[in-house]
This record gives structure tokens, sequence and C-alpha cells, in this order.
């Protein structure tokens, strides 16, 4: 039994800034609700004492000298952008003026 | 000329003078614009720089001698690079129609290693969009095919470079191994496919699908090229901050104990494939090692783990293509790379993150300790790579469960962040190859390649490439 809902695909696609065509959010629901129920097996194993991983390494705290080093310059960065402006990247408008 | 197999075939080619590298890229090109083609191995093909490059190397030949491979390694080496490695003035697309454009500033830091050790790079190859996939038909570019039978997938997500090495279009191809996509493909093409340990090699410049996971790793026809790569790739770098300094392993034990996991002869696993591996421990057997049968009792959960803690770093990861610094927008993502992001952000959500992620977080810690308790007994374990042989173009394609469950006997070295090496053996009736894996516990790579060659020399291994 999937908790996942018709109205949770959209929100979800919404949540990660995806736009969904026509029919997609009902192929979508029936594909990841095959994937969710198959999730459900992971409850059979017992874990209220087991401390979660969340990498491998074992390494902490990782750091190198504080010294200047080469970086790309300002140029190279801008260079995959075609909407720049007197050096900076061009964004679309998040705030938009209102009058009050 | 002969195109050589091998780089110790390629050097001693070129102490002797049989040919030069221009010769040699001029019969690599040849093959690969008379059959790549049928093949789609190659997105972008770097002939130009190729050249450029092999003059560069057939001078250096000519003013050093033979002393020119102690400077450079790989002299003359083609490399083909799975196209999620970042190439300064080389379009990188990562399989997919959001970068179709991008043409990155800087190289990722395992191709600057390798150029530097005197390698030539052919271009970059085919691969599943974002490296999701098992079969290499999520390209937005269209799916490679097998060179052995071009009915079937080469496997995924790294489908171009295996392909590109059993057609015998370079020497070397990269890959990245973030749930058995350098395993996979390179059991499906009957190629040399090696996992390192994660944090061996760096990562940096290289298009990342789920941080936690993702081991950087190569495709080769014989151990001594794949060990050659490896000594090359695993310098330590800055940029990343989870490369560790690799440790000198322990040697190889004078009778190796190699466990068979019984979990990973699950239902439903074909016949041959099964029936091969055995018969690799036979041979394992003959050559001094021990088989003993063990036990991994969380291999099953294994590929629920996967694609919980996979696709919640994955929504993450893809969360930075808003087409503003580089690339296309968010809708020209594909239905895989949607699917992903979606069942990451739902795993990751309030109400949901307790019962997905932080569970599998937590049985993740449990299949480390199934492997820690084995490797306690056993130096290297031997399993089979994928339940089948490589399977039919389309079959698995409108089916995302049944293209995840391809994964299911290959997540679990990723999730314990251990190496493997997947090894060609045999072919199935119908020619399609076959082989098997071994692992061993984290930095063994040394012991796994000496167990590799012991299997080379006891099942007189001689590389091969398909007939095209």
């Amino acid at each position: 039994m999937t908790i996942l809902s018709g109205s949770d695909v959209k929100h979800i696609a919404t949540l990660a800034s995806l736009k969904l065509k026509k029919g997609e959010p009902e192929k979508f629901w029936t594909q990841l609700t095959k994937v969710i129920d198959y999730f459900e097996e992971l409850k059979e194993v017992e874990t209220n004492i087991t401390e979660p991983t969340s990498q491998t390494t074992g390494l902490q705290n990782v750091t190198r000298d504080d010294n200047v080093q080469s970086c790309l310059s300002q140029q190279d960065a801008l260079s995959s952008s075609d909407k720049t402006y007197n050096n900076y990247f061009v964004v679309p408008i998040v705030l938009e003026e209102k009058d009050f | 000329m002969i195109i050589p197999l091998v780089i110790s075939e390629l050097h001693a080619d070129l102490i002797q003078s049989k040919y030069s590298i221009v010769d040699l890229l001029n019969a690599y090109f040849e093959r690969i614009e008379s059959y790549d083609k049928k093949l789609n191995c190659f997105i972008t093909l770097t002939k130009d720089k190729a050249y450029e490059e092999a003059e560069r190397c057939d001078k250096i030949l000519k003013d050093s001698g033979p002393d020119a491979f102690k400077d450079y390694p790989l002299l003359g080496v083609t490399v083909s690079y799975k196209d999620l490695f970042l190439t300064q003035g080389v379009r990188t697309t990562a399989g997919s129609r959001v970068l179709e454009n991008y043409i990155p500033s800087y190289s990722a830091t395992v191709v600057e290693a390798l150029e530097n050790a005197g390698s030539i790079m052919i271009g970059k190859t085919n691969c599943d969009a974002w490296a999701h996939g098992a079969s290499g038909e999520n390209s937005d570019y269209g799916p490679t095919k097998n060179p052995w039978n071009t009915d079937y997938v080469p496997g995924g997500s790294s489908s171009g470079s295996a392909a590109a090495i059993a057609a015998n279009f370079s020497l070397v191809a990269t890959g990245t191994d973030t749930g058995g996509s350098i395993r996979q493909p390179a059991s499906f093409c009957g190629m040399v496919g090696f996992k390192p340990t994660y944090g061996a090699v760096s990562r940096y410049g290289i298009v990342a699908m789920a941080s936690s996971l993702d081991s950087i790793g190569h495709f080769t026809r014989c151990i001594d090229d794949c060990e050659r790569v490896f000594s090359v790739t695993k310098q330590l770098d800055y940029h990343d901050a989870t490369q560790a300094n690799f440790p000198k392993s322990a040697n190889l034990a004078s009778k190796p104990l190699i466990g068979l996991p019984k979990e990973y002869f699950i239902g439903g696993i074909d016949a041959e494939v099964k029936e091969n591996v055995l018969h690799a421990c036979e041979v394992f057997t003959k050559a001094g090692c021990k088989i003993e049968e063990i036990s991994l009792p969380h291999t099953k959960y294994a590929i629920d783990v996967y694609y919980i803690i996979q696709t919640a770093e994955v929504s993450s990861n893809l969360g930075r293509y808003d087409g503003i610094r580089f690339g296309n927008k968010r809708d020209a993502f594909g239905d895989e790379a949607k699917r992903r992001i979606m069942l990451g952000s739902y795993v990751l959500s309030a109400g949901y993150y307790d019962a997905y992620y932080l569970k599998a977080m937590k049985v993740r810690t449990k299949i480390i300790a199934d492997f820690d308790n084995v490797f306690n007994k056993v130096d290297a374990l031997i399993a089979p790579v994928s339940p089948t042989p490589a399977f039919k173009i389309g079959e698995k394609v409108d089916n995302p469960l049944s293209m995840y469950l391809a994964d299911i006997l290959t997540v679990a070295a990723n999730l314990s962040g251990i190496p493997a090496i997947s090894f060609p053996f045999n072919a199935t009736k119908n020619g399609l190859p076959l082989g098997f894996q071994i692992m061993g516990p984290r930095f063994s790579e040394d012991r796994l390649f000496g167990l590799a060659k012991t299997f080379e020399v006891s099942s007189k291994y001689k590389p091969k490439v398909a007939a095209l």
C-alpha cells in the first residue's frame, strides 16, 4: 500500500522546479508508485539500534593549507552563459514589483 | 596495420617503430568512421585535438626513445571519455539535452592526469543521460548497440565506453560506477571493468550523479592495462575532499580464500550466468585459491537502499541545472531524470524522510557490516555481475522498476564503498559475453589485481574484440 497520491506527484514536481506536460503526472504516478511499493520490504529489517551511514570514507574535517590557489577567471566562469550583463549572470526575476 | 589490443603490445610496437602514433590514429578513426554509425558509441569525436597530441607524442618518442615511457607511462594510449568527464574546450553533454551546448572551461582532474601521462583523447562516449540507466537507452543521443550483437544493449550507464572498447575504437575508456555502471556494461560487452574504492580516484570535474556512491573507473582489455591506468588516476587531488590517500594494501595471500556469497544466486538468475560463475570458481581453485560459501544476509535490501539514497542525492545534484550559468532549462530533462528527481525529492520530504531516507541509511550500515564480517574471514568475494546476460534493446524500456532491478548484484559494492573488478569469461550459447565480479575490502585493489591476474593465467585469457 503506497502513500503517494496523484497530487503528491504534482506537488513534488513543483518543489523540484519540473514542469510536467499533459498526461505526465498520471504516467509518473503509476511508475513511481511501483518503485515506492517495492521499498516496503525495507520494513522487515530491524534497525532500532542501528546508526545511519551517510558516507564510507570515515574522513572527517578535511582541510588544506589556507593558501591562495589558481582558480577560474571571471571570463571563463561566465563563458558558458549567453545571458550576462556587466560581468554578471542575468537571472530570472524572483520578486516582482507590485503597486501598493 | 594491426591495432594493438593492450598497452604492453602498443609500447613494444612503438619501440620497434612498427608504426607512428599518427598512423595508429588513422587506423582508429577509419574504424570509427566505418562502424560507429551502427553502434553509436560516440557523442563527440575529437579528431583535430587527437592528431595534435599524436604529433606531439611522436616527437617525444623520437627525442627520448624508450625513456619516454618513464615520463609518459601512457604514451600513445587512446582514451575515450564517458561524456560525464569535463574536457576543457570540448563539448560535455552527460548524455542529456540539458547540456547539448555546454563547453567546459576546465577539465576533470582525471582527464588532466591521463593527458599528462601521454594518453590521447579520441572522443566523448555516449551514456544514459546523467548516468541514469542500465542499458544505454536513456541517452538523449540515441541508444548504443552491443558490438557482439546489435539487437542487444551494451549495458549502462557507461554504454558507449564499454562498446567502444569491445569495438576496438580505443585502447582505454573511462566510466563512472554509481551502482554498477562500469561493471555491468563491461560484462555485457566482454571487457574488463574496474570500480575502485570510493574515494580512491578524484571526482572533481565529473558530472555528479550520487555523491556518496560515485566511483571513477575505467574499461580495458586486461588487468595489466587496468592497473597502469589506475596508477595514474589515483593521484591525490585537493579539489575532492572525499579522496583518501591511497594506503599500501596487503599482499595477496599465498593461498587466497575467496567467498562465494549465496545471496547473489537469487531466484530468477539466468542458468548460464550462474553456471559460468561456478566454472570461474573452478578455475580459481585449480590456480590454488580456496572457495568457500559465505552469507551476506542483507543483500536483498541493497537495491531498495540504493534507489532511495541514490535518488535523494540525484535530486540534490541535479538541482544545480537551472539554465542560468550554463546549459538549457530544466524542461530539457528526459523522463528518467524527472523520475529520479521526483523520487529523491519524495524520500527526502517532510513526513517521509524517516520512513525512507533515514531507514535506508540505517540499512546501509547493516550492508556494510555484512561485508566487514566476511572480510574478516575471506580475502575477496566472487559473484555474478548481473542476473542475466545483455538483454534486447527495448525489452525493459517501459518498465523502470524492471530496469532498476538489473542493478541488483552491483549496488552493494557502491553502498559499502568497496572496490570490484568485472572480468570477462566465456559467452552464452548465443554468443553474448559472460563474466563475473570480484570484490575486496576498501583499498584492496592490489589484491584484486593479483587475483584477476592469477585468473588470466589459469584460464589462458586472451584479449579480444568484436568482429564488426
